[in-house]
């Protein structure tokens, strides 16, 4: 239980340290647009695949499920749409991303933080939890955003192609169900919690490296651990983001 | 002119510096040796201030650097140089990227001024033909001139060197040892170098502190060290087989 306390209130002092003042803005600019390519785009392959499957899934076992007289076919649609826009695209996408993102922030910084590299920024004058960190949190929490909503068309295209291709039910109903009891505060309630889950995934992917040490197997260690506690605290903050969001 | 006043450094109780106090000149190459474990790193690392010391005072020049807060110590870090063991290159940008990262963050050049200045470090370490290589794609030498060349492009008054030989063949050591020294030299820098190669010792030792279990065991020059009553030093300087004859052949 102190170990978790210790934790949290090291992670609240490396986050102050994250939020001061930059050192020079355009440098920072240069690293956030880099970091966006890094943890962003090259996230969109691994996104739409599993986007694109998850899609059709849902789908198929909607339409599978509810195969009833009393059920109109297009609530397939409506169910599948429901399901990639509430939960899959922001709390599935952002779960995925912290296995490979997460993993990938722990073990950079945990490798920097052992070979001395940090160590070598900070003599430099460098505030090195700013300038490492910083642009890698904006980055994400600008992005994921994105990520989000190009993971709902993909997914909801997936449940087209499926449905068009084993012709289990009928692709115009689907469309239908798609349009059916639309509400845009459904984007926007996905799009806050991508941006609250990128902010924790980023975070506390960097504490785990930041304060990694000994040698690369602790580096595996606080990568593991990036990834475990990114997802507890993504299924938290979930629940709690759901209650205040949709109640 | 850096000076550590009776400073005490323990780590979960063990006491790994042991009221040190010393004095390192500036335009002179300072030595700190000692065997594997001796404190010597705790020790570099603490005037440094990555390690906060326990007791005692850092001073640089006429400031007290241990008291100094992350803002005060800014100021002073502008003109402090250090060369780590491993190099510390950042692995994601290229040699000449590491080197301008100071110029790029501190200082207010235009970019002509800045790729200028960083031409000039990379030739004075004999690097400018690496400027687009990746610490992965170079030589251990090379990554250690590689650091020498950012360590030295904000003109620093202070330079660190934990030891920069480690991992090098004896003729690169010497290039890199003679590097150091004539850097020093030319821009009068108090250098502090962390070795236990006697060959460094010899060659570009000005001032040379001898810690043992941590404490400041002795202190002299590279020629007071080969005429030294002191056991443990003796010890450690005549280590090996060869140096061991050639004192019996003196």
């Amino acid at each position: 239980m102190f170990n978790i306390f210790k934790s949290i209130g090291r992670y609240t002092l490396l986050m102050q340290k994250v939020f001061s003042r930059p050192e020079k803005r355009r440098i920072y600019y240069t690293r956030i647009m880099a970091e966006m390519e890094a943890l962003g785009l090259n996230s969109i392959g691994l996104t739409a695949i599993i986007s694109v499957f998850i899609g059709a899934v849902v789908t198929l076992q909607m339409a599978i499920t509810l195969e009833s007289p009393f059920i109109p076919q297009y609530m397939i649609g409506y169910a599948t749409r429901e399901v990639m826009i509430l939960e899959f695209s922001s709390t599935v996408v952002a779960l995925i991303l912290a296995g490979k993102v997460g993993s990938n922030i722990a073990s950079e910084i945990g490798t920097m933080r052992i070979t001395e590299q940090i160590d070598a920024l900070e003599i430099m004058g460098i505030n090195s939890a700013s300038y490492l960190i910083l642009p890698k949190i904006v980055a994400t929490v600008f992005f994921f955003p994105f990520l989000a909503i190009f993971s709902m068309l993909v997914g909801i295209a997936g449940g087209y192609c499926i449905a068009s291709v084993t012709g289990i039910m009928n692709p115009t109903e689907y469309i239908d169900g798609l349009m059916y009891c639309f509400y845009t505060d459904e984007i926007s309630y996905a799009l806050v919690k991508m941006a609250f889950f990128a902010f924790i995934v980023t975070s506390i992917s960097s504490y785990c490296g930041y304060y990694a040490k000994g040698n690369s197997l602790e580096v595996g260690k606080a990568s593991t651990q990036a990834v475990v506690s990114s997802s507890i605290s993504i299924m938290i903050c979930n629940l709690i983001l759901t209650q205040l969001l949709r109640t | 002119m850096i000076k550590a006043v009776n400073i005490i450094k323990a780590f979960e109780g063990r006491t790994i510096l042991n009221d040190i106090s010393v004095e390192f000149g500036s335009g002179q190459t300072n030595l700190i040796i000692g065997r594997s474990g001796s404190g010597k790193t705790v020790l570099l690392k603490s005037l440094v201030g990555l390690h906060d010391v326990d007791q005692g005072a850092i001073y640089y020049d006429d400031v007290c650097f241990s008291t100094l807060d992350f803002k005060a110590r800014k100021a002073i870090r502008k003109d402090v140089g250090m060369i780590f063991q491993g190099g510390a290159l950042l692995d994601a940008s290229t040699v000449a990227e590491n080197v301008k990262l100071p110029l790029d963050l501190f200082t207010e050049q235009s970019e002509e001024e800045k790729l200028e200045r960083v031409n000039y470090c990379l030739k004075r370490v004999n690097l400018e033909n690496a400027h687009h290589l990746y610490p992965s794609e170079l030589s251990g030498g090379m990554v250690k001139r590689a650091a020498i060349a950012r360590a030295i492009v904000m003109n620093p008054k202070y330079l660190f060197c934990d030891e920069p030989n480690s991992g090098l063949d004896p003729q690169t050591s010497i290039v890199i040892d003679n590097l150091i020294h004539d850097i020093t030299k030319e821009y009068n820098i108090t250098t502090i170098i962390n070795t236990h190669d006697m060959n460094s010792v010899m060659e570009i030792g000005e001032k040379i502190v001898f810690i043992y279990e941590g404490n400041k065991w002795w202190e002299g020059t590279k020629d007071d060290i080969l005429h030294a009553e002191n056991r443990e030093l003796e010890d450690f300087v005549f280590a090996s087989a060869m140096a061991k004859r050639a004192k019996m052949a003196r």
